[in-house]
């Protein structure tokens, strides 16, 4: 996992392994510090000597010096390569959602993934800064100050060598049982999410059923379990201070006394044994040393609350697209025709029934094709096969007479335009939105476009025209006009085959006549495959496919099915009823 | 109606408005432990003068325990025993101390946070509709974390180091001020130049922190927007373009963050090794002292001359001085973020609820033999209002959904009146249809009915009582409501049927489902009706979800409803099927439908047409038909709804 997720290093590597060096020279300068600072004491004031206490306050400053530049080096270094490291995964992971294929995509939900890019990349950033930021400095600090104590007094330093396992366990022991709570607590912070985004996008239906209190005990349910998790895992990490404290404590008393007694019975002379400035130096060795371990529990616990996010993390980067385009792709769609041979197709390897069962279809370039059929009969997983936006579980479907499967992904997706039922105006103006279908659309495409799609006169009544900006998800424009603009920015692609997957749901039978008209005439050479609810937005098409159930009821023309299919017979009249009466 | 107001990303800003007001209104979250902070600062006293009293130490142990022995035969270390027995005695009350008040400070932040959170969502459920319109769900929703989020860092870590700060300082201060006055005096002045230093290096980490969480935003936006549009993007082969704005705005995030980081990473290396530079500063300034024998001033007067013990421990108080301030400054970008986030999260809590002057309740009801109702305790199926007035009588009006509109004129923007002089009556068990095209106001009508908006002219009337009068919560609970939109929540199946009456029975639930013809659906999935749904509903159809928000108003089983193109997503031939159950459930209620398909509104007692907030037209379909006017166009396909 961690290899993966350093592959999101690159440029950032450089300050990745800058910003440890210079750590580790800062801690020389810091470990190099305190043993002049031992001197100063020791030759220059208890010596009275003050050329000694210049000379080595000098030495001392200078030290400081290379210790602030040392520092300031690595401080910049840790924040660039964090900052970049959280970049980089941010992009990887984004470029590859660009790459998932609808099955991917229906695997995680539109919340899921936003939290992995954002709020998982920053708990990951920050713990990286860290763990560069000290995973050097704490053991290098660590194995200086041992040395330099053993240095000053071998024996004394023994102390350290005791006090060690006991906060070593003490920490392990409290880190393993903050873990635990700390995943559980993640848990229920998701769930919390959860009640405030279904809250906030159901709010009309809670203040119609008048649920606010319920609403409010579902949060206060997962907010109290936050505080009970959360207070407990803090209540463990709480001991971390003491034991510390204990440590350090246990460790100035022991050498006071042994070290009062070595100070003295070498009369304080360095050369002999123990000195007062040697006995100084070692009380600060002593906060050192145990504050590197005390550096290095935090970073297992740094690890251990990022854990999470990072496998989550991996867990998108990991996910293979299922539909990319074969090498030797073929570039070239011929022309609009569409062919479902013996068609077997799951959403789920593991679903008992099929969504289609052995579809048999042939659609000829420039037909309009109409396609009907109850909710759940799979009408919009039969066309999503068409532009590969899912692959077939058996036979094959081919565009221009080739498996849709030999085409270049972008090449296929060019000349076949999918108008999608559940669809996404982007925030930007009108023109940005309908340059998705083609980025250098002249003003004249585009208000052509608009007018097949019936788009144009209601564009030209806003203010802005077609410089009016949109809000995001389209929700400025009403779902018939929204629906019109979708149409238009499919049109602009050109394509050989136009899918509307009842696409036209919310526009007026009027309009929607237009618009059908409007494809005839302009659009002839273009596959136009039509789902829809309404029989008269069918009617007139050169071939109308009923499905019941994932199969294929019955192809034919509105009057064929009207002698031959039940199913067509039973729509047509529930739907015509009304205009009959009269 | 939805969206229309302004959607800033997260806010106009990130700074603090009103520092001083925001401070003091999370001091009084802070301030319900009253009693349990005076333990903690008690407990950070002593944990401080613990570690300050460890670093003096270090003089008597050098002044008294090991000069004087220094050459003399069989030294005694009684005294050094006694002595190091006390100190023991004094750590291990510091480190209780701090045992104590770290445990303390748990239970506090993580409470403080509680009630926070709490009160925030118990609010927001008091907010209107107008506040769900003008705040887009990615706002409000990073009040719950990166808000909240920020608080718990203020509060648990923020909050205890700068008091332990300032404590431990005063300790420090007062032991350095009884040894030496002069050294003291310099430790001061070069305070003064660090907190200087250090003052300036975070104003700029600050800032760039804010234009992080600017950019977080940004990015954050952005994601969000692209991967609900992903098929789209996809169907487009809109990859590359979508990747290469990603970029721009992730760049920017990344330049941002590395500004921010590097001045809070820089800050402790200065602190650092400006304290070095005053230790040797201060080393030179008390050997000066000590050798020219300049007669000491401290707290207990002139006397003697700066010692030898003195300076080495005056070293080691001096950076003990000096360290916090750098943890402090370290915070304080922190600080800075949180109170921008505390204040966000008190705008909230601020914005004006709901207003219920409502005191007319609905309550079960029995008829007396006089045909009149009365109150009972128990569900006979009957309902009356409960209207008490002012000469302290009691009247009861039974419960029968009839419905008035008077003159009624609304706007959502006082500038822009959007529906104008509409009456309505509906009769109790009439069916009333609305068309016309959108923004026409078909719904916004049903939102006046159930008070999500309230109406700027005219009345409306239930049951002959002013809806005003009529407390929300019983208003729409008699009011059934099925949006177009459906929202389904996280949980089983029975218990999203459930929603509307929580005491419904398993039976009632599917029977429901049976009349809104979703119960053949329901029992294909992998559980029926103890399938889990989550993510709002995603594995079911559009057509699905409509059908179980129609059985969930059926289960709540209210005198009137309303039917806001409940069935937009439902084909004709499966809608047909449920039109039987449909109409079981319509009997003998009020309702009113708005619907794109005539068909579905063809059979209504009355059908308003609507046109810019207008009614235009009304009567029934025969009449409506034969007055050759705008109904009859639409239903002739002769005319544009949109």
């Amino acid at each position: 996992m961690i290899r993966k997720l350093l592959r999101s290093l690159r440029e950032s590597k450089t300050a990745t392994i800058k910003a440890p060096v210079y750590i580790s020279l800062e801690v020389v300068m810091e470990c190099v510090i305190p043993l002049i600072m031992a001197r100063l004491i020791d030759r220059g004031i208890n010596a009275g000597s003050m050329p000694m206490i210049l000379k080595m306050g000098l030495l001392l400053f200078l030290c400081s010096l290379a210790s602030l530049a040392f520092g300031v080096l690595s401080g910049k270094n840790a924040a660039t390569a964090s900052a970049g490291f959280a970049r980089n995964l941010r992009k990887d992971m984004f470029d590859h959602v660009q790459d998932f294929s609808f099955g991917n995509i229906d695997k995680y939900s539109t919340g899921g993934l936003v939290t992995r890019l954002t709020t998982d990349v920053s708990h990951v950033q920050n713990a990286f800064q860290m763990i560069i930021r000290t995973a050097v400095r704490a053991p290098f600090m660590l194995i200086f100050s041992l040395v330099a104590a053993f240095g000053i007094d071998a024996r004394l330093s023994f102390i350290f060598v005791a006090f060690v396992p006991v906060l070593v366990i003490g920490l392990a022991i409290i880190v393993k049982k903050a873990h635990g709570l700390f995943t559980q607590m993640f848990k229920r912070v998701d769930r919390l999410n959860t009640v405030v985004q279904e809250n906030l996008r159901g709010i009309r239906v809670v203040k119609a059923f008048v649920r606010e209190d319920d609403e409010e005990r579902k949060f206060r349910d997962a907010s109290k379990s936050i505080f009970d998790l959360n207070s407990a895992a803090e209540k463990i990490l709480a001991f971390n201070m003491p034991l510390m404290q204990f440590c350090v404590y246990g460790c100035m008393i022991l050498i006071s006394w042994l070290g009062a007694k070595a100070v003295v019975a070498c009369g304080g002379d360095a050369a002999l044994g123990l000195s007062t400035g040697g006995l100084t130096s070692l009380f600060t060795y002593t906060t050192q040393i145990l504050s590197s371990l005390m550096m290095l529990s935090m970073i297992f616990v740094m690890v251990v609350i990022s854990r999470a996010a990072a496998e989550r993390i991996v867990e998108v980067l990991d996910e293979k697209s299922d539909i990319t385009s074969p090498e030797n792709a073929v570039m070239q769609v011929r022309d609009g025709s569409v062919a479902f041979e013996d068609v077997v197709f799951r959403y789920n390897s593991t679903a008992e029934r099929p969504v289609l069962n052995h579809i048999n279809l042939r659609f000829e370039s420039g037909q309009t094709i109409g396609i009907l059929g109850g909710t759940g009969s799979s009408k919009s997983s039969l066309v999503q096969l068409i532009p590969r936006l899912y692959d077939v579980t058996g036979g094959c479907v081919k565009v221009g007479g080739v498996d849709v499967r030999e085409y270049d992904l972008t090449a296929l997706r060019d000349a076949v335009a999918f108008v999608l039922q559940k669809n996404v105006l982007f925030s930007g103006t009108i023109k940005e939105n309908l340059r998705w279908g083609n980025e250098h659309a002249t003003d004249e495409e585009m208000i052509h476009a608009c007018q097949l799609a019936q788009a144009d006169g209601f564009i030209q009544s806003f203010p802005d025209k077609y410089d009016t900006h949109i809000e995001q998800g389209g929700s400025n424009v009403s779902g018939g006009q929204k629906q019109r603009l979708c149409i238009a920015r499919a049109l602009l692609k050109k394509p050989k085959v136009l899918i509307l997957d009842d696409s036209t749901s919310a526009v007026d039978t009027a309009t929607d006549a237009l618009i059908r008209r409007a494809f005839r005439e302009e659009i002839p050479n273009v596959t136009k495959i039509i789902i829809a609810q309404r029989v008269a937005s069918v009617m007139d098409a050169d071939q109308i496919v009923v499905l019941e159930g994932g199969e294929v009821n019955a192809v034919g023309t509105h009057d064929e099915l009207m002698r031959t299919s039940s199913i067509y017979r039973e729509v047509y009249e529930s739907q015509m009823k009304g205009g009959e009466d009269e | 109606m939805r969206g229309h107001g302004p959607r800033g990303p997260h806010g106009d800003g990130r700074k603090v408005k009103d520092m001083k007001g925001t401070v003091r209104r999370l001091m009084s979250y802070v301030a319900k432990y009253r009693l349990r902070l005076i333990l903690v600062m008690l407990c950070i006293v002593g944990n401080s003068v613990a570690s300050v009293m460890s670093s003096s130490f270090i003089r008597t142990l050098i002044d008294d325990h090991i000069m004087p022995l220094l050459g003399v035969e069989n030294p005694a270390f009684g005294g050094l025993a006694i002595a190091l027995a006390r100190m023991a005695c004094i750590y291990l009350v510091g480190m209780m101390c701090g045992f104590v008040y770290n445990r303390i400070m748990v239970t506090v932040s993580q409470g403080v946070l509680k009630t926070v959170r709490d009160e925030m969502f118990a609010h927001m459920q008091t907010l209107p509709i107008r506040y769900f319109d003008t705040h887009s769900y990615g706002e409000v929703m990073s009040y719950y974390t990166n808000d909240t989020e920020t608080l718990r860092m203020l509060i648990s870590q923020a909050l205890p180091s700068v008091f332990s700060t300032v404590v431990s300082m005063i300790s420090v201060f007062v032991a350095m001020i009884s040894q030496s006055v002069w050294l003291t005096m310099f430790v001061l002045l070069f305070t003064v130049l660090i907190v200087f230093v250090t003052g300036r290096v975070s104003a700029q980490s600050g800032k760039f922190f804010m234009r992080q969480q600017q950019s977080i935003a940004s990015v954050n936006g952005y994601i969000e927007e692209m991967i609900n549009g992903q098929k789209v993007v996809k169907v487009f082969n809109h990859e590359a373009k979508t990747v290469e704005e990603f970029d721009r705005r992730n760049e920017e995030l990344c330049q941002n963050a590395t500004s921010a980081n590097q001045f809070a990473n820089i800050m402790g290396p200065i602190n650092n090794n400006l304290g070095h530079i005053m230790y040797v500063l201060l080393a030179i300034f008390g050997a000066i002292l000590s050798l020219f024998a300049v007669p000491n001033l401290s707290l207990s007067g002139f006397g003697g001359t700066v010692t030898l013990g003195m300076i080495a421990s005056f070293l080691t108080l001096s950076r003990s001085f000096v360290m916090p301030i750098s943890q402090v400054s370290q915070q304080l970008a922190s600080v800075i973020m949180a109170l921008a986030g505390a204040e966000r999260i008190f705008t909230l809590m601020d914005e004006p609820s709901e207003q219920d002057d409502g005191y007319v309740t609905l309550v079960n009801a029995v008829r007396l033999p006089d045909g009149s109702v009365t109150e009972t305790e128990q569900h006979t199926g009957l309902w009356a209002w409960k209207h008490p007035h002012q000469d302290g009588s009691l009247t009861y009006t039974e419960l029968k959904g009839d419905i008035q509109l008077t003159e009624v004129d609304f706007g959502y923007v006082p500038e822009k009146t959007v529906l104008h002089d509409v009456s309505i009556y509906a009769h109790p068990g009439e069916k009333i249809a609305f068309v016309g095209a959108t923004g026409a106001g078909k719904t916004t009508i049903t939102n006046l009915i159930n008070r999500f908006y309230d109406i700027a002219d005219g009345k409306i009337r239930y049951d002959g009582i002013n809806i005003n009068k009529i407390k929300k919560a019983d208003l729409r609970r008699s009011l059934g409501i099925v949006l177009q939109d459906v929202n389904l929540f996280t949980g089983t199946v029975m218990e999203n049927l459930r929603y509307g009456n929580l005491s419904a029975t398993d039976e009632e639930c599917i029977a429901a489902a049976r009349l809104a013809g979703a119960d053949s659906f329901i029992r294909m999935l992998p559980d029926g009706y103890n399938t889990v749904l989550s993510g709002d509903g995603s594995g079911l159809s559009q057509g699905q979800r409509q059908l179980i928000s129609i059985a969930r108003a059926a289960v709540a089983d209210p005198p009137v409803m309303i039917l806001d193109e409940a069935t937009s997503s439902i084909d004709t031939r499966t809608e047909a099927i449920v039109q039987r159950g449909m109409d079981a459930l319509m009997k003998g209620r009020t309702v009113f439908v708005i619907a794109h398909r005539l068909s579905t509104v063809r059979n209504s007692d009355a059908i308003m047409v609507l046109d810019q907030g207008r009614i235009i037209e009304r009567g029934n379909h025969e009449t409506l038909l034969a007055q050759k006017g705008t109904y009859y166009r639409l239903y002739t396909g002769a005319f544009e709804l949109e």
